[in-house]
């Protein structure tokens, strides 16, 4: 379960130091996008070693390995020995991708004698989104990632405020997640130094129904958090629910502060109690 | 001998017994410096020299406000060089980076001692290697004015930089082209000091308000510039980036309104770096939000504090030295942004001193121990590369003191099992906020019940030394060069801890 993945490039010794401190529910180790082509190898070196010997990980790793098609990718898995890591994020996830990825991992895992590898997909292309549904039931996905920016390169089209560009996307991913059982994950916010931006985007797609959102900067967690995670209000309600619930179990449907409470219901203040946990607000 | 905070002093020194000891002692204070009739003005350095008849074996003081962009402390060496004066005893109230001149009189034996309360750059870095053939001696800037007023450092000649003088000797630093706010440091050297010369660059008729009482002043100096104005307002005024100090900012401001310090009337201090300039802007959201309203904040006085001043948040700032243009601005025009002389804020005998009244000070470590000590002298290899300030000072006096720093820094841990040096004893260190979790000393019984059953992630300091050998590994023990270079002492004139030369080869 994740509100918040926090990317840190592979080729940052400082950054990984202190992968463990910053308040993430999952860090996202990136060997691609920002990693140049001459770094990758002490990237990946680099990463290894950190999860290898340190003492002090992050509650969930996420390696972002290159794409499938790439040389690198062959060496990327191979971190997965360290048994470290807890997904892979599949860079430009399409049919075709997850196939190939699908036939390397099994490979992989009857080699290594690994149990199946959980993916996150990271859908960045127009033909990701075409194709999302003929993917996203694949047993290995956790999540479904959406990455704006490069969608938007894909469109040629530019990012706006509004989000009004990524709107149809955002809501494909949110749906066929949703419907697969996973986790929709919005795109990262970029412009870093605008908190308020960064709230109004994170709420924005919170109501979409989007379930966590990237960062790309430790000092935008704390939004991120605070928005995915359910208000106090929300879980005093939850609570209030559960409780009479299990007092009212008998009859199944009852009453609250005059609206009527049926199983939906509970199963959303079930739901709300349970994130509420896992994230350590109550 | 072994003294009050587990260090080795020479059996001739007087060593350090325990942070409150003052408390038993009787305020020494010698005769303030006689009233003169007539301030003369002067034009020329070497004339002063010839007047006064410096000659070798003075002793020389200097303040610090000028800080980087300081030209006065540069032209007296280089008048020291011209006269090749030999033994001299120089008494500055910090050294900056910018100081080169006193490099060369250090290595030739022009300059032989020195009192500091601060030192960086390459005078730093020559007195680490041992070429400074008497001692250097690092107080605290309330035990500077300690030592001055008793007379422990007769002060033959006080050079005072001063940013505007009237015709009647009166001096201050709000206004003039080299405009660095108060003059806190100076007061001490203005009043005890045997010869007093104020150095300045701009001359007017009449000071309405100054800081600086002529009565005291036998000479002005006037030059073409004491300082360079972006060398004097050097402090930053930009709160951390850095998520790992933001993230500390904020657990320290969390951790100080559960402790309830943070309620109406209540006073602080922080130092000038970027965190604490993160940590000040979280106890401004908390006091907004909780509409509290702070009796006074204090020290060096950064554009944070002026803010909260002007919004009626804090209903007084007492100001010892200016750390930015916003801070010397205010200090021109509002009449709550108050001066005080360092003896006001830190000197162990005055009566209730400003550190005194603190209820919290925020502070930073170069190394910290697991007795709690500080060192904020000399970095890990045992080079010099700061001091006190007005670290010991605050320490003592405010009710919870907080050091906040990373665990690691650029891979090497600061809890250390003793530091390389002493500035700060442990006695007068409540509490360690790093990014990993939070120490309280375990003689704060209270703050340890209170915080008992909180969220926070607290630990005994080994902990946390533990925790951060598991990430870096043990780091290498660094052994001591056997030769005394100086010492620090304590705010009381004991002796805290020995400063050795550096060992290249440990």
């Amino acid at each position: 379960m994740f509100r918040s993945l926090l990317f840190i490039p592979g080729n940052n010794p400082s950054m990984l130091q202190n992968a463990d401190v910053f308040l993430t529910d999952a860090v996202i180790f990136d060997l691609e996008d920002a990693v140049s082509i001459k770094e990758k190898h002490n990237a990946r070196n680099l990463v290894k070693n950190y999860l290898q010997t340190s003492t002090v990980l992050p509650k969930q790793v996420v390696l972002r390995v290159n794409s499938v098609d790439s040389i690198y990718f062959g060496e990327d898995i191979k971190l997965l020995k360290t048994k470290k890591i807890d997904y892979l994020l599949i860079p430009k996830m399409n049919k075709e991708t997850m196939h190939k990825v699908d036939i390397v991992l099994n490979d992989f895992e009857r080699k290594n004698n690994l149990e199946q590898i959980k993916l996150i997909a990271l859908i960045e292309t127009a033909q990701g989104i075409n194709e999302i549904d003929y993917f996203a039931e694949n047993k290995r996905l956790s999540a479904l990632f959406l990455g704006g920016e490069d969608l938007a390169n894909d469109l040629e089209i530019k990012r706006t405020d509004s989000n009004n560009e990524i709107h149809y996307a955002r809501s494909r991913v949110i749906f066929s997640a949703v419907a697969n059982g996973i986790i929709p994950i919005d795109t990262p916010y970029t412009d870093i130094n605008n908190v308020e931006g960064l709230r109004k985007d994170s709420e924005q797609a919170k109501e979409l129904g989007m379930k966590a959102k990237a960062s790309i900067h430790p000092n935008q967690l704390e939004i991120i958090n605070e928005v995915f995670s359910p208000s106090m209000d929300e879980i005093d309600w939850a609570r209030d629910i559960v409780r009479l619930s299990k007092e009212n179990s008998d009859i199944g449907v009852f009453q609250y502060k005059g609206k009527m409470i049926d199983k939906p219901i509970i199963e959303k203040a079930e739901k709300i109690i349970n994130k509420a946990k896992q994230f350590g607000i109550m | 001998m072994i003294n009050g905070a587990k260090r080795y002093i020479p059996d001739d020194m007087c060593a350090f017994i325990s942070s409150k000891n003052h408390l038993n002692k009787e305020r020494k204070l010698i005769e303030r410096k006689q009233k003169q009739l007539n301030t003369v003005f002067l034009d020329s350095l070497s004339d002063v020299f010839d007047i006064l008849n410096i000659d070798s074996n003075m002793v020389l003081s200097f303040h610090h406000h000028l800080r980087n962009g300081d030209k006065v402390i540069q032209l007296v060496a280089e008048e020291i060089r011209k006269r090749e004066l030999k033994n001299l005893h120089l008494a500055p109230s910090s050294i900056f980076p910018s100081y080169t001149n006193l490099v060369n009189l250090i290595k030739n034996g022009n300059i032989t001692n020195i009192h500091t309360n601060y030192l960086n750059g390459e005078v730093a870095k020559v007195i680490s290697q041992g070429y400074l053939k008497g001692k250097l001696i690092m107080n605290t800037h309330g035990g500077r004015a300690r030592l001055i007023e008793s007379g422990d450092l007769g002060i033959d000649v006080a050079f005072i930089a001063c940013p505007v003088v009237d015709k009647y000797g009166n001096g201050s630093g709000a206004v003039g082209k080299s405009a660095c706010g108060t003059l806190g440091y100076a007061i001490s050297d203005l009043e005890y000091a045997k010869k007093v010369v104020l150095i300045t660059d701009t001359v007017v008729d009449k000071l309405d308000n100054y800081q600086l009482d002529g009565q005291f002043v036998d000479y002005v100096l006037t030059v073409d510039s004491i300082g360079d104005s972006s060398g004097i307002v050097s402090g930053t005024t930009q709160i951390t980036n850095d998520p790992i100090g933001l993230k500390i900012a904020k657990d320290c401001a969390n951790l100080l309104d559960f402790l309830g310090l943070i309620k109406n009337g209540f006073s602080m201090q922080t130092g000038a770096g970027k965190t604490s300039l993160a940590v000040v802007k979280y106890v401004e959201e908390i006091m907004k939000k909780n509409n509290v309203v702070g009796e006074f904040a204090s020290g060096g006085i950064t554009k944070a504090y002026v803010d909260l001043l002007e919004q009626g948040l804090f209903k007084k700032l007492y100001d010892v030295q200016c750390f930015d243009l916003d801070a010397v601005q205010s200090f021109q025009k509002n009449k709550n942004h108050l001066a005080m002389s360092a003896s006001e804020y830190g000197n162990p005998f005055e009566d209730n001193p400003i550190c005194n009244k603190l209820d919290f000070v925020i502070l930073g470590a170069t190394e910290i121990d697991l007795d709690f000590n500080v060192n904020v002298t000399t970095d890990s290899l045992g080079n010099l590369i700061g001091g006190s300030g007005g670290h010991a000072d605050i320490a003592y006096g405010a009710d919870v003191t907080i050091i906040i720093s990373p665990l690691i820094k650029s891979r090497i841990p600061i809890i250390k099992e003793e530091v390389m040096t002493v500035t700060t004893p442990g006695s007068d260190v409540d509490i360690l906020i790093t990014e990993r979790g939070i120490s309280i000393n375990p003689k704060r019984l209270d703050l340890r019940q209170k915080l008992k059953d909180s969220s926070f992630p607290i630990f005994d300091i080994k902990e946390l030394f533990d925790l951060s050998h598991k990430i870096t590994g043990v780091p290498k023990k660094i052994i001591n060069n056997k030769e005394i270079i100086g010492f620090v002492e304590y705010r009381d004139g004991t002796y805290l801890d020995c400063i050795y030369k550096v060992n290249h080869g440990f």
